[in-house]
């Protein structure tokens, strides 16, 4: 039980006064007298009890949790697409147990007739035939997929994990206000919520008796293996990709649920099965969770512009292999023309009301609808019926009384003459109002909350809370949309029992699934391959760069051939010396930031966050460093912050076999550049101070100085960087490394047959061992490279394809 | 009208592809009251290392082609004996136009050949004000539904320039209409998309044609080609008419139907995907020779 000593009730005064909800609408704080509600009590008691300062510092531990977590989402119509810090509305919404317990059975009541109306959509249509539903309408309806029509999930469930958006109207009732059963986002911002919410409440929560949220995420993950065909086979998450405006949310919950997170790339169909490429051949999946809208999925028999897709992947769902969670199709009921049938199909189906109701729609169709839309025009939102947006998330078209009709359509009585069918008209939402902290005070704002649902073999499991959306104004529901500068706050289900057990999520010790190891997709092992070298390739060019800057100043140039052989080495590698920061070492970083994008999943958030300061630093640099000493300097630092990056990442990896390829990545390109570097610099042709450059960049100088006691000439200088096998930037140590590496990736060596890249490995590695300094000659360097670059296209096209 | 229709496509890759999936649409529909097929085959080579043959959604026959291993050349071949038994000219007690968007909003049912599917705008197919206007225009004076198709129809064929050279397979209408030039497929997705405006359900029908050769020269073999024209629901007593655009007529004997969707998109000849480092060159010979009426 609570233990807060009981305060005066001034200092609740005090903390509310100014809190003042909206005429006309609900407030979930306060009651109709302005009294607090029961369930409140203890959350505004313990925020009463604290002063504005501290309450600032504890809810600054929540956004410093998330901005280290880096939880982040992408906001459509930006036109760079940057990633926004996740907007947590500290104060949570607070709901009693015995009011959610309503909210649960009405929705899994509203889950199975969506799911009875599925099966209709794509069986045997009594629903349109009887007159229940206009077959127009689902006729036109972007999301019913005709490929689909007649093809019966798996599972026999077209629904398994859906959401709800719903709120609390001018009567104290509770509407659903949107159907999400396509890909619904949203679950795993709800973990991390709730995340934020532990570490600004931290001593508070642990008895505020609120309903954890990870055991929902467990019943669906068990269900989900449950659904598999066969022990061996894959549980996977289908993403779009990076460019997904939550794809944080995808990454996230892949590496918390323990699955792979697949692109549509990743998979193949192979005789009617779904498989993931990976480096060890193709691997079967028998169930996905998608995430990626149904039409994007398969451009063979849906739409044919997806580059997102599995051409093939509806065959798989025709030879029943897999499952899909949801089925293609399901987002046909997201249209919000649906919400003015489902009360009635509700009646019909189940000889029930619905528990919860939805919003007033009306379907512009029929004669007495539109009439009933055009004398109430005032008061609805009118718009496209087979629009895909929520209410509360109105379209271009969509607008109080039609006001936004085309010009062309006339007087709104006109326009539903002409265009009824077309057209819904939806009440307008009242939504009540729950405190939000606001320089130093609260102040109600409207919310509503998402509801999510998974089908487990126990039934329906509701995740308690976690999730509710917060309007940026008091005046303007529409706007807890979050693309209209909304919030978002955890909500929290209060039992009056004491609750126990923190899941080891909650103890914030991150993912309890154990990844499925020895998978590794093709297009991981090439991102990581790429990030290896990219890192490695820039952080040659730091050296370069930080050698040529550091010259310039110290020498004249006229009298010194070195820096123009420098400078002309640079730019045959692409890198101008005309500015102190080049482009083209930003655009290195850049690339490896894009392949570790494509890894998230794969890496630790320190790791992430390293990258991505090295990024903004090299951008910020880029603006002010100069030429000669000061881009050395700069060079300097980023060379500490590179080498901090490589560090995580080498120490902190697990060693399967996406380390390995990282390691190649790094060793080939480090192999190939020390190689170019002492064709160029220690040729013997090549201008003086070539051989003292080649030892700086090998970042050898201290062990030449102990290893060689006579001065620096061509030969320590070849050993030192080419041959020595105790030197780690030597060429021989990069391919003694990489010999290493593939030898125990799968497939090297089958009943004791070395593979053909093996084998490739294995004569470089004989090559270079029988070398010395007199016979790595200027002929021998350029066959090096040549076998280098051969090994490095094998190794793609044994793994990567 | 029997005719016997035989057909060559040959699709060769720079470099060899891997993963190739290929739908294929080619076989003549069988339609009763419109088409018979009598005999058909569709072969592939090399053999599909998977080949499913099934109907779609609109009751087309389609094959679904799989080809893992690596291939430099696919060629598809099909030869077919298919009598034409009726035409699609409008018969019936006309619909006035005002009274077809309360026929589709009380339809009930949802199966292929329902009008509710062809309403909306399609991505081939789509909505798009310059043809909306143009239709309005040239059906003004029409009282009845198919009037108003045949009205639409002749008007495009007037104004419209037929060339080869003008378009490819992927112009939009829009753009075609704009330069008032294209092939037979964009003359059919800019009159779908002038009908769909006004109201009046429109599909898109792929087929053969048969082609009557200049006086005094024979017919050259293989230069029959690939055909396309509008399917257009009239209201309830007239039903499906089709509609030649490119042509100027409503389709009757000389008009080989393979398939009916609502654009060019869900009823192409051979829509592919495969992982292929270089670009890919294809190759087609049709030939459609009559066989003399049977009666």
């Amino acid at each position: 039980m609570i233990t807060t000593k009981p305060l005066p009730d001034s200092s609740i005064g005090d903390f509310l006064s100014g809190y003042a909800p909206i005429p006309g609408a609900p407030d979930e704080l306060l009651d109709a007298h302005g009294s607090v509600r029961p369930v409140w009590t203890d959350l505004i008691t313990h925020l009463a009890s604290r002063s504005s300062e501290q309450l600032d510092a504890q809810f600054a531990r929540g956004a410093s949790y998330l901005r280290e977590a880096g939880v982040f989402y992408r906001q459509y119509g930006d036109a760079d697409r940057s990633e926004r810090d996740w907007p947590l509305s500290p104060v949570p919404v607070v709901i009693s147990q015995d009011e959610w317990t309503e909210i649960e059975s009405g929705l899994r009541q509203r889950a199975d007739l969506l799911e009875t109306v599925l099966a209709d959509l794509y069986g045997d249509n009594r629903l349109t035939r009887d007159g229940h539903l206009p077959a127009m309408l689902v006729a036109g309806n972007p999301e019913w997929l005709r490929p689909m029509v007649g093809l019966r999930p798996a599972s026999g469930r077209y629904l398994h994990f859906v959401a709800f958006d719903i709120g609390r109207g001018a009567d104290g009732r509770w509407w659903v206000l949107g159907d999400r059963t396509q890909a619904p986002s949203g679950s795993g911002y709800a973990l991390e919520n709730r995340m934020a919410s532990t570490h600004s409440f931290a001593g508070f929560y642990r008895n505020a008796n609120v309903v954890r949220v990870s055991a929902f995420f467990k019943a669906f993950r068990d269900g989900l293996n449950r659904l598999r065909k066969e022990e061996d086979s894959r549980v996977g998450i289908l993403t779009p990709g990076p460019m997904n405006d939550v794809y944080f949310e995808h990454a996230y919950i892949a590496r918390y649920l323990g699955m792979a997170l697949l692109e549509g790339e990743d998979l193949t169909v192979i005789d009617g099965q779904l498989m993931v490429r990976t480096i060890s051949g193709p691997q079967p999946v028998s169930v996905l969770w998608r995430r990626l809208d149904a039409n994007w999925a398969d451009p063979m028999e849906l739409d044919e512009t997806s580059r997102l897709g599995t051409p093939g992947l509806l065959s798989a769902l025709r030879a029943g292999t897999v499952h899909m969670v949801n089925a293609l199709g399901s987002g046909v009921l997201e249209a919000r023309a649906f919400m003015a049938f489902l009360p009635r199909l509700c009646e019909v189906l189940t000889g029930k009301p619905l528990a919860i109701p939805n919003i007033a729609t009306w379907w512009c169709g029929s004669e007495a609808e539109r009439a009933h839309v055009l004398a109430n025009a005032g008061r609805l939102m009118i718009g496209p019926a087979n629009s895909l947006h929520m209410p509360l998330e109105p379209d271009r078209e969509t607008s109080l009384g039609g006001e936004l009709r085309p010009a062309s359509a006339g007087s709104l009585a006109e326009w539903l003459e002409a265009s009824g069918p077309q057209l819904v008209g939806q009440e307008a939402v009242t939504l009540s109002t729950t405190p939000v902290w606001s320089e130093g005070r609260v102040v109600p704002r409207p919310m509503s909350i998402r509801v999510f649902m998974a089908r487990t073999p126990s039934g329906w499991q509701v995740m308690p809370g976690g999730y509710g959306r917060i309007a940026a104004s008091d005046a303007d529901p529409s706007a807890v949309s979050l693309s209209r500068g909304g919030s978002v706050a955890d909500v929290w289900v209060i039992s009056d029992k004491p609750v126990i057990g923190e899941s080891i999520l909650e103890s914030g010790s991150g993912e309890f699934g154990r990844a499925q190891s020895g998978w590794l997709p093709s297009r991981a092992a090439d991102n990581l391959f790429w990030l290896g070298r990219y890192v490695e390739r820039a952080e040659g060019t730091m050296r370069l760069l930080r050698a040529y800057h550091g010259r310039i100043n110290e020498m004249s140039e006229v009298s010194t051939p070195l820096i123009p052989s420098l400078a002309s080495y640079l730019e045959a590698r692409g890198i101008s010396t005309e500015d102190g920061i080049p482009d083209a070492l930003i655009g290195e970083l850049g690339a490896a930031t894009g392949s570790a994008n494509r890894l998230r999943d794969r890496f630790s958030i320190d790791a992430w966050a390293s990258l991505a300061d090295l990024q903004k630093t090299v951008e910020r640099m880029s603006k002010s460093v100069d030429r000669g000493d000061d881009a050395a300097v700069a060079m300097g630092v980023l060379l500490r912050k590179i080498t901090g990056f490589s560090g995580l990442v080498h120490d902190n990896m697990y060693r399967f076999a996406g380390w390995r390829f990282l390691s190649l990545g790094r060793a080939l390109e480090r192999a190939i550049s020390t190689v170019h570097l002492l064709q160029i610099f220690a040729d013997p042709i090549a201008p003086e101070g070539g051989l003292d450059l080649c030892i700086e960049i090998g970042d050898s100088v201290m062990t030449h100085r102990r290893r060689y006691s006579v001065n620096i000439n061509r030969a320590t200088v070849t050993d030192l960087l080419g041959l020595d096998p105790l030197n780690p930037r030597s060429v021989a140590s990069q391919i003694e490394e990489i010999v290493s590496h593939i030898n125990l990736l799968p497939g090297a060596g089958e009943a004791g047959r070395l593979s053909p890249l093996a084998k490739a490995a294995l004569r470089l590695s004989t090559d270079i061992s029988v070398h010395t300094p007199e016979t790595l000659d200027a002929k021998a360097l350029s066959t090096l490279a040549a076998q280098i670059y051969d090994l490095s296209n094998d190794l793609g096209e044994t793994y990567f394809n | 009208m029997r005719y016997d229709i035989s057909l060559t496509m040959t699709f060769v890759y720079q470099a060899a592809a891997v993963n190739a999936r290929q739908i294929v649409h080619l076989m003549p529909a069988d339609r009763p009251g419109r088409q018979r097929l009598i005999a058909g085959n569709l072969s592939i080579t090399p053999l599909p290392t998977r080949r499913e043959d099934r109907f779609d959604f609109f009751g087309n026959a389609e094959t679904a082609v799989a080809l893992d291993g690596a291939v430099k050349e696919v060629d598809i071949r099909l030869q077919a004996r298919v009598e034409v038994t009726g035409s699609a000219f409008p018969e019936g007690l006309p619909t006035p136009p005002d009274a077809l968007a309360a026929e589709i909003a009380g339809w009930r049912d949802l199966g292929p050949s329902s009008p509710v599917h062809f309403c909306a705008p399609t991505m081939r197919a789509p909505a798009d004000p310059a043809i909306a206007a143009y239709a309005r225009d040239v059906t003004a004076t029409n009282r009845s539904v198919a009037g108003r198709v045949e009205a639409l129809g002749l008007a495009l064929n007037r104004d419209m320039t037929f060339d080869p050279d003008a378009t490819t397979v992927d112009t939009p209408a829009a753009e075609a209409f704009a330069e008032r030039r294209g092939v037979c497929q964009d003359f059919t997705h800019i009159m779908i998309a002038g009908l769909r405006s006004l109201g009046i359900p429109a599909g898109y029908v792929s087929g053969f044609i048969r082609t009557i050769p200049p006086p005094g020269q024979p017919r050259l073999e293989g230069a029959d080609a690939m055909h396309a024209w509008v399917s257009a629901w009239c209201g309830p007593h007239v039903g499906w008419v089709e509609y030649d655009p490119t042509n100027a007529t409503f389709a009757g004997p000389d008009h080989v139907v393979v398939a009916y969707g609502r654009d060019y998109g869900e009823v192409a000849p051979v829509k592919g995907s495969m992982r292929t480092a270089g670009g890919q060159t294809s190759d087609q010979a049709v030939d459609v020779i009559p066989l003399g009426s049977s009666d």
